[in-house]
């Protein structure tokens, strides 16, 4: 026999969720963090908020957000590229995860400053994604859960299709379990991995999160039969101010202001609509975007008018008194900048300039058009701020069901492997993002999970 | 590649020119929050940092004296050290904080005595407790100073009641003056001349935030301490202790003014009598309060604390401990023969805090209230309320 009855691989909101649900079962639980306590938790330390489906205002959410909606608005990020039955499942669940959240020790907030847009859908975690975390952990080991730090596991043992031991590299320590819960996140930080679908282009992303999400885990899973699920090259993506750190940049260096000038690529040529939507209906596509140009770069100019409209971020934009001087400070061909900008400007059309609302700026007879929110680029000093593709996290992960029980590449059940979070997002994320919904995937998958883990080890 | 590399780690300020290095790291930081912003729901120095978008130094005092340095938003940072950003705000901001005690200070050839701020109290505090025993020993006959006094009018045997008055009236008024004149130039610093500071809307919101410590408490899951368990935290109730006690005290000597001069009835009061009622339980305040902020000090966790602000920390609680116990011991002994002695000790307390008020710690009350006058305003501007 055992001396533990769930085995959670990974630390972020998933997993926690996994531990803390699996224990209240009365299941005793081991989580083993690959980092340290400091590192904890993943790419949850860097997030904010979680989108619930509720069906009237609350203290901290301005009004209803009723499941159809929710599942609307995933099937239009997603362009229907979800299983619906999972979607829906974790839909309806989302609605308890307000007040379950809560009862671990999480405290909620109304939206942030600068993110007043997700006010009636997301609710926010006081003090963060870390402070999140800190909640989970003190609530886990309050109940009992036991939790090694700098315990990364680099091997798994299954046969057909059932969990027996995971192995602790750094002690080759070797670990049985009734059951396991696999939430140790995506492959992004695994830049090799990367390659193999994006080649060398994958050298120029940043990753926003953590350097530890390698995907040792589900590749092992994938290794050992369980079904994959998700297009490999899925993931969400931003453009990132391109100053930013490899790993771990996090929320701070995200940049709002796409939408109040215009963005070229190294040629100093634009590529693609910059006032398609609004910016949180389109903030997650310039990831995909910039990575398609060369170099993955890319620049967002504007002028002086503009430079007040969004949210400050990490480094201060590149400014110059003139566009030809800009396009030097940037490493562009001068007179190519000059070209575009003199043909957006003379493109524009006149209209009333309103960026909360869709409003009637914009260009006419240019490609790509700006179709709203142009406005020309005329008054120095001007700005630009250099974008790289910052990965959140992949979608490719391994297919499970409503109790978050992995499916075998058979489309057998696995009989004691659960997955929650990253790992197993591309179940309901096929393409495309929707602000917080990671979260959702996290807490609802991981919550099931444990809680169906529990019973599998009472069985 | 063109001139826009930047090592990853290296993040810079809104502004170039600081007064000083704290202040410096203070803009390098607040830029880094700024665009973060998770941490606005804690307390109130992140929705006032959101509502600028570059820092001078007089935005970073009123930021600094905003803060009480109660750690949540250390422990909710994913930018903390060791993450290379080495985001620490708790303890950026106690440094600022301090260092605009001495540049707030009148007079301004004062402002040394905030460098050994221990030291500076204790030598004043040692002074005037040695200069009420020898004069009350030079002044007065052995048989008054040792013998047992009694009855109405005991105290002022050994000092008359007008000298007594109008030496610690003096030593007060000067102490009002000085905090008052540094506090105009705290308000002239951060933006908020005499004139914006009278709304009596953002004057009773201040005054309610200060009365309860609205923001010493991380947003409602106290202060972050070594045990990593801020539910434990007691500060908020020692400050209250502390603050209460202390106002108990000052509503005693106010009590027994008034009783003096408008009911012409002369001190030592009955126990039962209100004079006596709010000193000893504000004495008691005084004697729990301070010890209990000392244990919490001693558990904080050291990388948020800043170590040159620790001397003048343990010499403002110290002295207000040393009010309260010798105000306390007073009472059970003054029909003996040590009333004399004990009375001295204690007038040196209360005039050694008095005339050093201006420059020590105390003063982080009244800057305090004066960044919330001013939070309350700001808020109205942009929301209409506090909320």
């Amino acid at each position: 026999m055992s001396a533990v009855d769930v085995l959670v691989i990974g630390g972020g909101n998933a997993a926690l969720c996994a531990a803390i649900a699996a224990s209240r079962e009365g299941a005793r639980v081991l989580v083993l963090e690959a980092s340290n306590a400091f590192w904890r938790g993943g790419n949850t330390r860097h997030t904010r908020n979680m989108r619930c489906a509720h069906d009237q205002a609350t203290e901290i959410l301005t009004g209803p957000y009723f499941e159809d909606e929710f599942f609307e608005d995933l099937l239009r990020v997603t362009n229907g590229q979800t299983d619906e039955t999972l979607a829906r499942h974790m839909i309806h669940e989302s609605k308890e995860m307000l007040t379950w959240i809560a009862e671990q020790g999480v405290r909620w907030q109304p939206s942030l400053g600068g993110t007043l847009s997700l006010g009636r859908t997301n609710a926010f975690f006081l003090g963060g994604g870390r402070a999140m975390l800190n909640a989970l952990y003190a609530t886990a080991e309050r109940l009992g859960v036991e939790i090694r730090y700098e315990a990364e596991v680099t091997d798994i043992e299954i046969d057909d299709g059932m969990f027996l031991s995971a192995t602790i590299g750094s002690t080759a320590e070797r670990i049985e379990a009734r059951s396991l819960v696999a939430a140790a996140g995506g492959f992004e930080s695994n830049i090799e991995w990367l390659k193999r679908y994006w080649g060398d282009a994958a050298d120029n992303f940043i990753i926003r999160g953590t350097s530890n999400n390698k995907g040792t885990i589900l590749k092992l899973l994938l290794d050992n039969g369980v079904q994959e699920v998700g297009d490999p090259t899925q993931c969400h993506a931003v453009a990132i101010d391109a100053r930013a750190p490899k790993y771990d940049g996090g929320i701070i260096t995200r940049l709002d202001c796409v939408v109040f000038g215009i963005v070229v690529n190294k040629n100093a040529q634009r590529f693609y609509d910059e006032g398609e939507d609004i910016w949180p209906k389109r903030y997650a596509i310039w990831g995909r975007l910039v990575a398609a140009q060369p170099d993955q770069i890319a620049y967002i100019v504007f002028d002086a008018s503009s430079l007040t409209l969004f949210m400050p971020s990490l480094y201060p934009p590149i400014q110059a008194p003139t566009i030809g001087e800009l396009a030097q400070k940037l490493g562009l061909d001068p007179a190519a900048l000059q070209g575009t900008v003199s043909a957006f400007n003379e493109a524009v059309r006149p209209g009333t300039f309103d960026y909360k609302i869709l409003d009637d700026c914009r260009t006419d007879g240019l490609t790509p058009p700006k179709s709203h929110w142009a406005r020309r680029i005329e008054t120095g000093p001007f700005y630009a701020y250099p974008v790289r593709p910052g990965i959140t996290f992949t979608y490719l992960g391994t297919r499970v069901n409503k109790d978050a029980r992995m499916v075998m590449a058979d489309a057998r059940p696995a009989a004691n492997m659960f997955a929650a979070g990253e790992i197993m997002a591309g179940n309901v994320l096929g393409e495309g993002y929707a602000a917080g919904i990671g979260m959702t995937i996290g807490a609802v998958f991981g919550r099931i999970a444990g809680r169906e883990a529990a019973r599998n080890a009472r069985n | 590649m063109p001139a826009i590399e930047l090592a990853p780690a290296q993040t810079s300020g809104t502004t170039a020119a600081h007064a000083s290095a704290a202040l410096a790291e203070a803009d390098r930081l607040m830029t880094v929050c700024n665009s973060c912003r998770y941490c606005e729901g804690l307390c109130a120095v992140f929705p006032a940092m959101e509502m600028r978008r570059s820092f001078a130094d007089g935005d970073l005092n009123y930021l600094a004296n905003l803060c009480h340095s109660c750690g949540a938003c250390y422990s909710d940072c994913q930018f903390s050290p060791p993450h290379a950003f080495a985001v620490n705000v708790p303890r950026v901001l106690a440094e600022v904080r301090n260092e605009s005690y001495a540049q707030y200070v009148w007079p301004r050839a004062l402002a040394p005595l905030f460098a050994r701020n221990g030291m500076a109290i204790a030598i004043a505090a040692a002074v005037s407790v040695a200069a009420f025993l020898f004069g009350f020993m030079a002044l007065n006959d052995r048989a008054v100073m040792f013998g047992v006094q009694a009855g109405e009018g005991a105290f002022y045997r050994l000092m008359p009641h007008n000298v007594m008055a109008l030496l610690f009236g003096a030593a007060f008024l000067y102490a009002i003056l000085a905090i008052g004149l540094g506090l105009r130039a705290f308000r002239q610093d951060i933006g908020a001349p005499s004139g914006m500071m009278r709304d009596p809307g953002d004057n009773w919101q201040a005054a309610q935030d200060t009365a309860s410590l609205r923001y010493l408490d991380g947003g409602g899951a106290g202060c972050m301490n070594e045990d990593r368990q801020p539910e434990k935290d007691r500060r908020k109730l020692y400050h209250h202790l502390t603050f209460y006690g202390f106002l108990l005290c000052f509503s005693s000597t106010s009590t027994a003014t008034l009783y003096h001069y408008v009911l012409a009835r002369e001190a030592p009061y009955p126990w039962w009598d209100l004079p006596v009622v709010l000193g000893t339980l504000g004495g008691i305040g005084l004697l729990i309060g301070p010890l209990g902020l000392m244990r919490q000090k001693a558990v904080r966790d050291p990388v948020m604390r800043e170590p040159s602000g620790r001397s003048m920390e343990a010499a403002f609680t110290l002295m207000l401990f040393g009010l309260g116990l010798t105000g306390l011991v007073l009472l059970p002994l003054r029909a003996t023969p040590a009333m004399g002695t004990l009375l001295a000790i204690h007038l040196g307390f209360v005039f050694g805090f008095f005339i050093t008020m201006p420059y020590g710690k105390f003063v982080h009350g009244i800057y305090r209230y004066a960044a919330l006058v001013r939070y309350a305003q700001e808020r109205k501007a942009l929301h209409g309320t506090v909320p």
